[in-house]
């Protein structure tokens, strides 16, 4: 079987696919290597609520697995596998997943953000032990314990809603005295009684790496100083997202966030190289602005195969700039 | 379609199946996204070191006390035994090359 396409896409969350579902369209018979967090973020969320045309919302997976089917029945061919290295400095493309040499003529990156680790190195070795980046996937195990949320944006109010109704109680642990949250995450949160608030803490430790589990965390408070414990069973972090985007490093220009830079629509700094959604996106990061896109990336990636894509005016330098 | 080489393994009979030979145990539920995406590469493994590795899961909803003894507290979590001790436990999603280095140690 060839390995070479017209276009690969790397990432299958609403970006990636779709950037397949209209490449597709376009007879470009696009290859999505899908990668280890296959479907994306919203494959860890539960009721997706602002996703446009469901008024009663619909389940994260579930529209996952519409979009990738939708993308599917139009012909894009996608394969599991996670990208080891890419090589964007000569033609076609060569994206290598596992022993496999891909080459492509367009290249679509559309790999996402994961979830970010508090980087006390404790967090990570207590992974799967109480810490956790997942509430949907892990809430389970903490049923009919006290458990903490570390953050104050959405992620961290939909977790804390989450596992009141597994948990005897949730404290949220805040390091500001106010939520970046949506007004009505916050209401929600804020009236569930079984959540409480720690305002202006912040998480220095976490306790027991001898004896294998999450027994408390050890918190600062950002104003005072003062070190205070808080025993809990589990934790789960809702601190924000980091942009997937090291397989690029050196390669394509990014921000200092490390989030990929993008300039007339989806074009990255190499041509023929465009970048979709939260990869690229550290500002709106919401599923239907991903699939967005997506989209254009698709229309940019035909364009340019067809020689149609020109720079609409010398704007690279002033609309690249972080 | 989940490889017929992977077997299942219950509270009941855990510790008589992991005893000898090496043992990979993809803990798992029905209701975890995650699990879904590494049940493929389960399902690979289980086919590829057919005959040097045991593969099996374990439905957490159906078997708690296993889990709870061996202090998994997130899924997917993978377990790997050698003749009965533990050897490792891989959290979360990992990648088909990086299981199967870490299966070759054992082996």
């Amino acid at each position: 079987m060839s390995t070479h396409r017209q276009v690969i896409i790397i990432g299958s969350g609403p970006a990636g696919l779709t950037a397949a579902l209209y490449a597709s369209r376009a007879n470009l018979k696009p290859l999505v290597i899908e990668g280890i967090e296959a479907g994306g973020q919203l494959m860890l969320t539960t009721m997706v609520e602002n996703w446009p045309g469901y008024r009663d919302g619909i389940m994260g997976p579930d529209l996952m697995t519409e979009l990738r089917a939708q993308a599917e029945r139009f012909g894009a061919e996608i394969i599991q596998g996670d990208v080891t290295s890419v090589n964007l400095s000569q033609r076609p493309f060569t994206v290598n997943v596992d022993k496999t040499a891909y080459t492509a003529d367009a290249l679509i990156i559309a790999t996402g953000a994961s979830a970010k680790w508090l980087d006390l190195g404790v967090d990570k070795k207590l992974s799967g032990r109480g810490v956790s980046t997942c509430a949907t996937c892990d809430g389970f195990f903490f049923k009919g314990l006290p458990v903490a949320v570390v953050g104050g944006g959405d992620t961290a109010m939909e977790e804390a809603i989450y596992l009141s109704k597994l948990a005897t109680h949730v404290t949220v642990i805040h390091r500001r005295d106010t939520l970046r949250a949506s007004k009505v995450m916050q209401d929600k949160a804020m009236s569930t009684p079984n959540i409480s608030f720690l305002w202006n803490k912040e998480v220095i430790d976490i306790k027991d790496l001898d004896q294998g589990k999450v027994t408390s965390l050890v918190l600062r408070d950002t104003q005072t100083g003062a070190q205070s414990d808080l025993a809990v069973d589990g934790v789960f972090i809702g601190i924000g997202h980091v942009p997937n985007t090291a397989l690029f490093a050196g390669q394509l220009a990014m921000h200092d966030n490390g989030y990929l830079k993008t300039h007339d629509g989806s074009r990255t700094s190499v041509p023929g190289v465009f970048a979709a959604g939260d990869v690229q996106d550290h500002v709106y990061r919401q599923a239907v602005t991903a699939a967005g896109s997506g989209c254009m990336a698709a229309i940019d990636a035909e364009r340019f195969l067809s020689g149609t894509l020109h720079d609409s005016h010398q704007s690279t330098v002033v609309s690249s700039q972080s | 379609m989940a490889s017929e080489k992977v077997k299942t393994f219950t509270d009941a009979n855990f510790a008589d199946e992991v005893k000898s030979g090496v043992v990979l145990v993809d803990f798992w539920a029905t209701w975890c996204a995650p699990c879904r995406r590494i049940a493929p590469i389960v399902d690979q493994l289980a086919e590829e070191f057919n005959g040097r590795l045991t593969v099996a899961k374990v439905d957490i909803d159906e078997n708690p006390m296993t889990p709870s003894k061996f202090m998994v507290r997130g899924i997917p979590t993978l377990l790997l035994f050698k003749d009965g001790d533990l050897k490792e436990t891989i959290v979360g999603l990992e990648t088909k090359d990086r299981l199967t280095q870490v299966i070759n140690k054992h082996l």
